[in-house]
């Protein structure tokens, strides 16, 4: 073995697996066991990336990965625990999980059951086996990403959500992750698995806080089908604290004629990952992905999307847009596949920034890679300062310089954020935003 | 009301105004005109407290008080009104919006309480009236692809809503048609009382058939180089500005 720095958390996990092996019997043998030894196969060829890696060029996990972790940790959560993190009171499915445990106390379901089949993810290895033997695992690569393969191997707990065909479930359902770092350094793997069949909607939200102020370490993965006609509206909403890593990969599979829309907020976290890719395996399907990243402090937020069009006359639509403030960093990098298949492709992609410091840095890169000749691509990366005529004109009203600018920066902000059909969430992210501005 | 005196201000080792000289009193009209680049809108720019421009010299009272002292805000909340020569273009932000923030700040400034929805509604739709501008524009982003008129009768509609005790109207004029210019006239005109004074630049005699002044001034390379009464408005769209050139040279 390489004596790479990251082999202490590595070797742990490593060792964490083969200890669980042995206390699972005769469930070692089951073809889901049988691709968590295999992902577990490949975290270990691969190791934690450096920034050696063109992928984790700006983002070096080397502080995390010195660090220790309980992984899993009981808590003992309150409702009163809970209402310290103001969240937004939501008319629907409502499922809670700290430290990656499924808490049912604090969860409701209120949709039918004929409209929406929702599970954890370990009630469906024992509910649904055929369900997670089709899907689980079959759009997230773990062959080249540590992490995926490290969610892979540990997967244990997450949601399975499965929408039948022609149906529209009209809750909108919120996962709601949870670190409570406030007795010790905590780590989780959630990993979920969303199917939308044929012609059906749902709207499903991520949101993932941290109580305390210890370390915390979220790794996520989540798996979406969008099938013909379906249509889905993805968010992640990030209010982490400081101390919070997070790496999180969501992989859409979309077919003919879905539609898939999508926002991820990143309002607070230490450091973050983000991976979002959408493979457009169907034709005439529509993509769209919206981003607000708002990092203050030392916080570090980093966004990777790619957009795979497979097949003819598809439509993607990517607007990122980031606020930086203090000596943060952010990275955007936006990647487009257009395969020589995928003819009248129609890709959009523009990433704005405002760096409200000059010690605060932002890397962008777009990347188009195109094969097929009659398609319609643009991109395009912005990062400035505030616009300084536009803080005098409405100085000049009799605005207050501090307040022009949130006025301005919520202006901004509020592009992405109005992309948020659940009103609620909408709301409260707004009143976050505001009180971030005004700090 | 505004007294400058001998104010000299440069943007970067570029001296653009050397020395203005001004007595603005309650109730006056003052037209400010001169050819392109003579410093008329770097000498409204200063009194709205645009930070691109060092003052290098002189002083600006308003009301007794020291406008350059005072931050951009606390000049409007004083009274005075910028309506500029190229309004800015602020996404996502509505006048609606912004107008709200700005009068309840001015009034906050002045001790009064702020209005509530209602009474803001009420007085929108008056000034609306007034400058005969329609809603939607004022729902829409400030000033994004609106016309060159509606962006100049945005202007008005703002000062309209403000009541400034001072306005200064930077070639409020260039590139509207008649009608638009009638309305914009109307705005200024209505504001007219004797407590009020308002500042014009101007390129073009016609918008001073609508707004009368009491005294026409001719900046030329950071100066003032002439004053005088209305007719010198008349004088100069007839003979332009070589003659007052050809002075300034000869001195
Ligand atoms: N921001 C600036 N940077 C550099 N030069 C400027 C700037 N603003 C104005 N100037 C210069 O100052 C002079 C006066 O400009 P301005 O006040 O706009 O004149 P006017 O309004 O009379 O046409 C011009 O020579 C112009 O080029
Ligand atoms: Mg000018």
């Amino acid at each position: 073995m390489t004596n790479q720095p990251n082999n202490d958390l590595k070797s742990r996990l490593l060792a964490d697996f083969r200890n669980s092996e042995e206390r699972m019997n005769g469930a070692s043998k089951s073809a889901l066991h049988q691709i968590r030894r295999e992902a577990l196969n490949r975290f270990d060829r691969l190791g934690f990336p450096t920034v050696k890696h063109e992928e984790w060029k700006y983002t070096n996990v080397n502080s995390l990965i010195k660090e220790v972790f309980e992984f899993n940790a009981p808590s003992a959560i309150t409702l009163e625990d809970l209402a310290q993190l103001e969240s937004s009171q939501l008319n629907g499915n409502v499922l809670y999980f700290v430290n990656g445990q499924y808490q049912p106390q604090l969860s409701k379901i209120v949709s039918p059951a004929d409209q929406l089949s929702i599970s954890t993810l370990s009630e469906a290895v024992k509910n649904t086996p055929d369900l997670l033997n089709r899907y689980f695992a079959k759009y997230a690569d773990f062959q080249d990403n540590a992490f995926t393969a490290l969610n892979t191997a540990f997967a244990s707990e997450g949601v399975v959500i499965h929408v039948p065909a022609h149906t529209t479930v009209e809750a909108p359902t919120i996962l709601r992750f949870i670190s409570d770092a406030r007795q010790m350094n905590v780590a989780s793997q959630p990993r979920n698995l969303f199917i939308v069949d044929q012609n059906a909607e749902v709207k499903v939200a991520e949101s993932f806080r941290t109580l305390g102020d210890q370390a915390s370490f979220t790794n996520v993965v989540t798996e979406i089908v969008v099938a013909e006609d379906a249509r889905m509206e993805y968010y992640k909403i990030q209010n982490e604290s400081d101390m919070a890593y997070h790496i999180g990969t969501t992989q859409v599979y979309q077919q003919d004629r879905s539609h898939f829309y999508s926002a991820t907020v990143t309002l607070d976290g230490g450091f973050i990952r983000n991976n979002l890719n959408i493979a457009l395996d169907g034709s005439n399907c529509e993509a769209h992905m919206y981003g607000l990243y708002f990092p203050n402090g030392r916080q570090h937020i980093d966004n990777h999307t790619l957009v795979d069009h497979r097949k003819p006359n598809s439509h993607s639509n990517e607007l990122y847009k980031g606020i930086l403030e203090d000596r943060s960093t952010g990275v955007f990098n936006g990647k487009i596949f257009v395969r020589q298949d995928a003819q009248k492709t129609n890709a959009y992609q523009s990433c704005k920034n405002v760096v409200l410091s000059n010690d605060a840095t932002m890397n962008t890169k777009p990347q188009l890679e195109i094969f097929a000749d009659d398609v319609k691509c643009s991109h395009g990366t912005t990062t400035g300062k505030l616009n300084e005529e536009a803080l005098f004109y409405l100085q000049s009203r009799g605005i207050p310089k501090t307040e022009a600018q949130s006025l301005l920066m919520f202006a901004f902000a509020e592009d992405v954020i109005k992309k948020i059909k659940i009103d609620p969430l909408r709301e409260q992210l707004e009143r976050r935003i505001q009180a971030k501005l005004a700090r | 009301m505004l007294t400058i005196s001998n104010l000299q201000a440069s943007i970067g080792s570029k001296e653009i105004l050397k020395g203005i000289n001004l007595e603005v009193k309650p109730g006056e009209v003052h037209a400010i005109m001169g050819p392109n680049g003579s410093g008329k809108s770097t000498l409204a720019s200063v009194l709205a407290g645009r930070e691109d421009y060092d003052v290098t010299g002189g002083s600006v009272l308003f009301e007794g008080k020291d406008l350059l002292e005072m931050a951009p805000e606390n000049r409007a909340a004083e009274g005075i009104f910028l309506a500029f020569q190229y309004p800015v273009e602020i996404p996502g932000v509505s006048t609606t919006n912004f107008l709200k923030t700005a009068m309840n700040e001015i009034r906050k400034y002045r001790g009064l309480d702020p209005l509530d929805a209602v009474q803001f509604l009420k007085l929108m739709k008056e000034k609306m009236k007034l400058v005969n501008i329609d809603q939607s524009l004022l729902s829409r982003s400030l000033n994004e692809g609106f016309s060159g008129g509606e962006k100049k009768r945005n202007e008005i509609f703002q000062m309209a809503m403000l009541e400034p005790k001072l306005a200064i109207l930077d070639e409020t004029d260039s590139g509207l048609d008649i009608d638009a210019l009638r309305i914009v006239a109307e705005g200024v005109n209505q504001l007219r009382s004797p407590e009020r004074a308002t500042i014009v630049v101007t390129h073009y005699q016609r918008l001073l058939d609508y707004i009368v002044p009491d005294y026409v001034h001719v900046l030329y390379k950071g100066r003032i180089v002439k004053s005088g009464p209305k007719e010198l408005a008349f004088e100069l769209e007839e003979k332009g500005y070589d003659w007052i050139k050809a002075e300034v040279e000869t001195v």
